[in-house]
């Protein structure tokens, strides 16, 4: 049977939109089928963190993951802006989780010194450091941040030109984008498969889920259990603000153009998109406490998202046993990772050698008969 | 350009606007003090600094932000004046701490 495409990509978030851009580089015909702009999509809740020192905790494969995409990241920016032309705004400059007790600085070198402690992984550089270091990288921070952990691998970057240059990319290598085309059935038929639309069918060789949160109803279509659950984030925005904060934060930071968001929530078992006052009211004031001088700043929008969250924190990446050339792959690092996806996962989907050279990301280490 | 409605007396306060002294009428707004000094422009874009002035008097244009006794991005025209106050114009980007 011949087939539409080599490969459908269902899901035009950053992590699909990342794969599906590989996978073009890689020169299969390509589709990458989205929903319309009222999907309750999981990017809109990134926080444009390049982001290592938090990952890997139980499984050390995925703290080498990152931190190989850290490395990934500025000849990725490169080749973004030589096809596109969209610069990224990457920079890594290191980042801060700052701490407001001494209870959270022992927290995050606990933390920190079991990640490290894991054996088959590559330590990470970090320092924990005090109120006065801290300071001196940076000036505005409030007598009440005790401490810090810092990561020089950490970094950021923009968001939604991430997103625009990954299209951009999908695009000027030939690569099909399908709005509209929410995926209601994904049948195996004829050695490939077929998408079902309300618009339409698309039939391709492979097919990839990378539908954030509806990776769950898509991947059992296909014998794979992809265990995924929405975790909700808000995040504040101020108004534009002269250059201050000249290192990323986990939880505040200064976008290229100037504007401050604050993210500091996760909830869970809330499916709602409306922001509440009570959260975001308690996220202001942890960063007022970090940074006094934005005591006084304008909040210019609010939002609420809900993240893609898998029972371990990891990423999933794997193939159907039932049905081999379906794909899953789903994570809550879609920033951190897009390198990753496009120049090593994408090439591994095209070689079906996902499950070979990624094996500790499978979905059978959730499968308590095999744990026990 | 703008000249006062009615001429009822009030009482007059001074404020002063990048350094310059100019008199108000104590039920001005900052932005209508300024008008009415002839001072049309209040602050420049964040994003290519081009100059701004206040365009709604009401509330919701944003384009009337200024700096009041030190804090930014005060809406002029939302702001009533009081005698020493101190106000000045918003250039570009807001700063941390003010």
């Amino acid at each position: 049977m011949t087939h539409d495409y080599d490969i459908a990509v269902i899901g035009g978030g950053l992590v699909g939109t990342a794969i599906a851009y590989g996978l073009a580089k890689t020169g299969q015909r390509v589709a990458l089928l989205d929903e319309d702009d009222r999907a309750r999509r999981a990017s809109v809740a990134n926080f444009s963190l390049i982001w290592v020192q938090t990952k890997g905790l139980g499984m050390p494969e995925y703290s080498d993951w990152s931190r190989g995409a850290a490395d990934l990241w500025p000849d990725f920016r490169d080749e973004i802006a030589a096809l596109t032309g969209i610069d990224l705004a990457f920079s890594q400059p290191g980042g801060f989780h700052l701490c407001l007790s001494e209870a959270e600085v022992d927290a995050r070198a606990l933390q920190l010194a079991r990640i490290n402690a894991q054996a088959g992984m590559s330590p990470l550089p970090y320092e924990i450091l005090g109120h006065n270091a801290v300071r001196e990288m940076l000036p505005d921070i409030g007598p009440e941040v005790v401490g810090a952990s810092y990561c020089p691998l950490d970094g950021q970057c923009n968001s939604m030109r991430l997103f625009w240059g990954l299209h951009t990319a999908f695009a000027r290598l030939g690569g099909h984008y399908r709005s509209d085309h929410r995926v209601e059935s994904l049948t195996a038929s004829g050695g490939g498969f077929v998408a079902s639309t309300a618009v339409g069918s698309v039939a391709a060789g492979k097919v990839v889920i990378a539908a954030g949160n509806d990776s769950r109803r898509l991947g059992a279509m296909v014998g794979i259990d992809a265990q995924v659950r929405p975790q909700r984030g808000q995040v504040l925005v101020t108004e534009r603000m002269k250059p201050f904060l000249h290192y990323p934060t986990i939880t505040v930071r200064q976008a290229d153009e100037g504007s401050v968001m604050l993210g500091d929530a996760i909830e869970e078992e809330n499916p709602s998109l409306v922001v509440g006052t009570d959260v975001l009211a308690k996220m202001a004031d942890r960063a007022r406490r970090m940074f006094p001088g934005l005591s006084k700043v304008n909040i210019v929008r609010t939002w609420a998202a809900q993240r893609v969250m898998t029972k371990d924190g990891c990423p999933i990446y794997d193939e159907s046993r039932e049905h081999p050339g379906a794909f899953v792959a789903n994570c809550h690092s879609g920033v951190t990772l897009a390198p990753r996806h496009a120049q090593t996962l994408a090439p591994l989907i095209a070689s079906s050698r996902v499950k070979a050279e990624l094996p500790a990301f499978g979905t059978g280490r959730f499968d308590v008969s095999t744990v026990h | 350009m703008f000249r006062r409605f009615t001429d009822r007396p009030e009482q007059a306060v001074t404020i002063t606007v990048d350094g310059r002294e100019i008199s108000a009428k104590a039920t001005d707004s900052v932005a209508a003090a300024m008008f009415a000094a002839g001072i049309t422009t209040c602050r420049t874009t964040v994003v290519d600094a081009r100059a701004r002035g206040p365009y709604c008097m009401m509330g919701v244009c944003f384009d009337c932000l200024v700096i009041v006794d030190g804090v930014g991005s005060r809406q002029g025209c939302m702001t009533r004046v009081r005698d020493g106050m101190v106000v000045e114009s918003q250039k570009g980007r807001r700063e941390i701490g003010r």
